[in-house]
């Protein structure tokens, strides 16, 4: 690891590897994509970062614990369904809003997508909490 | 009414983000919801004493027969009032009790979760609802004994009364449910208007059984009352509000519920006296030893339950009344001994009452306070615990049985007034070190508006608690409300005799306390049999067999752990392949095309790679082959999602694998033929039976596929195309959301563990 390349390759690709992440996270309920695999790019592109640089530059790079997102990506999923309940649909009723751009185009936001967000959050999280930790287990041991 | 009960909850989630930026005051903004709760269930009484009881019902999870009903009758509006104005003043009294303690906020924070809870006990009207509630108030109870963590005894208390409790709640939701199903409802007001058709239900005395042990738990009834003084642990204002007042009448409450729909049975009447009589005088007895102000109240108050489970026993409409004047009268004094025990034990730091003495001069108000909680207690003439005794008393007289252990706890309720009530005030002089103050106000409002309570209930009976107490004892009886008629004098009758005469005893006993605690004292070793010691011999043995089965399951040893679920998988498949019967064959050929084949002819050249790799890179690499090939399995078979999953598990797969090489065993240490041959064994099965359980899966169709169906809904319903994502996040969301659940579980318990190794090896 630290090889010059690696390292110069890291710095470009990071940015690209989380906006396609974005991006698989906002296609999935059209195209191939969704949350999972999405948290999981994320993962990737964090790891790359890890495999190229230190530990401490992941964490700087990353800006909150792993723990953090675990917990808050479960709370956005469990809250996104959580105000369909007060109009008295039952827990998971998804609820829609269409937002229109243009008279032919028009934006479908609905609360399945704050739940995707919820997914991808988890599992970016666990992959990282995993991952990271397991590296950083060899550092102070060895 | 469902805003009501859940007010408390959205309060204590917000309380830490206020205590954030207004610090201590916060818990004074806190005692606000308890006070509005309080102000609209004062509202509701006038309509509730006439007989209308609030209903407001909403559909929760139909299927299970939960709803979020609610239902305020004569009942639940007597404890909703106490439970929020008891808690009022208790979170008051913490703001200054707690006052400078860092997890202060915290402390309210499980007070009003708790007073919530509460409510929502004594207002839901669905039994599962009313198990919910029930669980959620042993749980605050434990965050509130344990709330001193760092001490060990508060610590074992805590988990002590979480076990009795949530034991007792397990046999109590058994019965609940067998209660649902023999009534064909779940709603407490259809199970109450069947009246006594239950009794002759085959299922009755299970249901009995259970229920009552249940709440013989929570009430702190024989043998289960151990936990009660224990959880004198707790700060004083968690004991005065849910182990005298409020939570421990739970049991009581629920039995006061259910007697209309199962009382009036020899069974019922039979249990609810023995052991409201067993109760109240191991209470008696055991307060007799006591020294400490918080253990000499909580064992009077372990008889005082005794007496409430003994007079719902009984059952007849006198002693109905009596239990319910008895239970708003203790709720008043007890609350404000503990508060006032809790005040002296804040300004002297001290608990024995042997040493304390002489406090009335430093303080006044409180010594005032603790005087009329103490009469009341005692049951002396104007006083509201008087009124309650002499029901007590009419209720009891004829049955020789009963009325002596009530004589007798009456007679250690005056011993116990004069101790923690009038002894550390007016008796001897002080003469301790320093000075003690009088409490500040937010500590004196608690035992003042109860202690005026206690006088208004003394003095005009019938005005103060009249009209509630009627219309709850018709909740209890099951019959229209009529009037009680309490009054303060009751004339020249037997029960004042009984009176008279407790009082007399009770002076003498006064008078021989030393020779009391000397008996006590010499039953102590009888103590070493008593149900608590065997609840901690019952819990080393639950350790010491967990602590056997970790060591024989949880080998460390990562090979072991894979043999062990691969092979339970393979048993049970085989288990339940022979007793259905079902022979796998296949009748469906999937056909084969040049590119599966080739990949899957990769697939096994690569997996015989990884078994005969020299090298554990050279195995990783083999493995990586394999997930590959399968994801463009995936591909050719038209699940881009599936495949591009698996292509970045594989990566981060490797990655991993890459991060814990050192840690890993020497690769060579299973070279030896017997480790491998077992290995083979497993894996062989392993491959077999996943085999032959996919081509079966592939075979066998239990139910008409509903793939149509989301093809056809995905758009329409769901807004997106890609069935996949929308089966997940939409169609089946709550199972995706079980499933990040359990991941964010396993990745938390993972970091845990690896951060547990680090320090360890840090030093070595």
């Amino acid at each position: 690891m630290g090889s010059l390349i690696l390292r110069k390759a890291a710095r470009y690709l990071f940015p690209i590897i989380m906006l396609f992440s974005i991006y698989l996270l906002l296609r999935g309920h059209n195209e191939p994509g969704g949350g999972f695999v999405g948290g999981l790019a994320a993962a990737s592109a964090f790891i790359l970062n890890q495999l190229a640089f230190d530990l401490q530059s992941t964490k700087k790079l990353m800006n909150v614990e792993s723990l953090t997102l675990i917990g808050v990506g479960l709370l956005t999923a469990m809250v996104s369904s959580v105000f369909t309940m007060l109009d008295g649909h039952p827990y998971f009723s998804s609820h829609w809003a269409t937002i229109r751009i243009t008279p032919e185009w028009h934006l479908a936001i609905g609360t399945p997508l704050i739940f995707d967000l919820g997914v991808y959050l988890v599992v970016l999280g666990v992959t990282l909490a995993i991952l990271l930790s397991i590296s950083n287990f060899r550092k102070s041991s060895s | 009414m469902l805003y009501a009960v859940i007010s408390g909850f959205v309060a204590a989630a917000l309380l830490p983000l206020l205590h954030r930026f207004m610090g201590e005051r916060s818990s004074l903004v806190a005692a606000l919801v308890p006070l509005a709760l309080t102000a609209w269930f004062a509202s509701c009484f006038s309509s509730v004493v006439s007989g209308e009881a609030l209903v407001s019902r909403m559909l929760w999870v139909p299927e299970v027969h939960l709803e979020l009903a609610f239902r305020l009758d004569g009942l639940s509006l007597l404890f909703a009032l106490m439970i929020s104005g008891i808690g009022t003043l208790v979170i008051l009294y913490t703001s200054a009790y707690l006052r400078g303690n860092a997890y202060e906020h915290q402390f309210v924070v499980a007070t009003l979760m708790f007073m919530a809870s509460m409510l929502g006990v004594v207002l839901s009207d669905n039994l599962i609802l009313l198990f919910i509630f029930w669980e959620l108030t042993s749980f605050t109870s434990y965050l509130l004994i344990g709330f001193d963590h760092e001490k060990e005894e508060s610590r074992k208390a805590a988990l002590q009364a979480l076990l009795v409790t949530g034991l007792g709640g397990l046999f109590m939701l058994g019965g609940l449910i067998l209660l649902g199903q023999a009534a064909g409802s779940f709603s407490l007001t259809e199970i109450i208007r069947l009246g006594g058709m239950l009794v002759g239900h085959a299922d009755y005395p299970v249901i009995v059984g259970l229920i009552l042990v249940g709440a013989f738990t929570k009430s702190a009834q024989t043998p289960f009352h151990f936990w009660l003084p224990n959880a004198m642990q707790a700060p004083t204002p968690a004991s005065a509000y849910l182990h005298s007042s409020t939570m421990v009448k739970a049991g009581v409450y629920l039995l006061a519920r259910l007697s209309p729909a199962l009382g009036g049975t020899e069974t019922w009447i039979g249990w609810l006296t023995v052991v409201g009589v067993l109760t109240l005088l191991t209470g008696a007895l055991m307060a007799s030893a006591q020294v400490y102000l918080k253990r000499l109240l909580a064992y009077t108050t372990v008889a005082a339950l005794g007496f409430m489970v003994m007079l719902l026993g009984i059952g007849s409409a006198s002693a109905v009344q009596a239990a319910v004047v008895f239970l708003m009268a203790h709720a008043c004094y007890k609350a404000s001994l503990f508060l006032v025990a809790g005040i002296i034990t804040h300004e002297t730091g001290e608990t024995d009452v042997r040493r304390l003495g002489g406090l009335a001069r430093f303080m006044p108000v409180a010594g005032a306070c603790a005087v009329v909680a103490a009469l009341s207690m005692a049951g002396l003439p104007l006083s509201f615990g008087f009124v309650a005794k002499e029901l007590v008393y009419a209720s009891v007289l004829d049955r020789f049985l009963t009325i002596v252990p009530v004589i007798l706890a009456s007679l250690m309720f005056i011993l116990v007034a004069f101790q923690v009530g009038i002894k550390p005030f007016f008796l001897g002089a002080w003469q301790l070190s320093g000075k003690p103050h009088e409490a500040p106000p937010a500590m004196l409002l608690g035992p003042i508006i109860l202690g005026l309570a206690c006088l208004a209930g003394g003095l005009f009976p019938q005005a103060f608690a009249g009209a509630l107490a009627a219309s709850a004892v018709a909740a209890i009886s099951g019959s229209p409300v009529s009037d009680l008629n309490l009054h303060a004098w009751h004339g020249f009758t037997p029960e004042l005799a009984a009176s008279a005469l407790t009082f007399l005893l009770g002076v003498a006993a006064v008078f021989a306390t030393g020779y009391w605690v000397r008996v006590g004292n010499a039953m102590k070793p009888l103590a070493e049999f008593g149900p608590d010691r065997a609840y901690f011999a019952k819990l080393k043995g639950l350790n010491l067999l967990a602590v056997w089965q970790t060591r024989v399951l949880q080998s460390g040893s990562l090979r072991r752990y894979v043999a062990i679920i691969v092979m339970a998988m393979v048993s049970l498949f085989v288990l339940s392949a022979l007793r259905s019967g079902v022979v796998p064959v296949l009748t469906r050929n999937t056909p084969l095309n040049l590119p599966v084949l080739i990949l899957g002819l990769l697939i096994m050249l690569a997996a015989v790679g990884t078994i005969i790799a020299t090298s554990r890179i050279c195995a990783v690499a083999a493995l990586g082959v394999v997930g590959f090939s399968v994801s463009l399995i995936y591909v050719l078979h038209g699940a881009p999602d599936l495949a591009m999953t698996q292509l970045i598990v594989e990566a981060l797969g490797a990655v991993l694998l890459v991060f814990a090489f050192l840690h890993l065993p020497s690769f060579h240490d299973r070279k030896r033929w017997i480790g491998r041959f077992q290995d083979a064994v497993v894996a062989i099965l392993g491959g077999l039976v996943m085999t032959v359980m996919t081509l079966m899966a592939n075979d066998i169709q239990l139910a008409p596929s509903i793939a149509q169906y989301f093809a056809e809904t995905s758009v329409l319903l769901g807004h997106g195309r890609n069935i996949v994502n929308v089966i997940l996040v939409d169609f089946r969301g709550l199972d995706t959301m079980g499933e990040i659940t359990v991941l964010a579980i396993a990745g938390t318990s993972a970091l845990a563990l690896l951060r547990l190794r680090i320090p360890s090896k840090g030093k070595s």
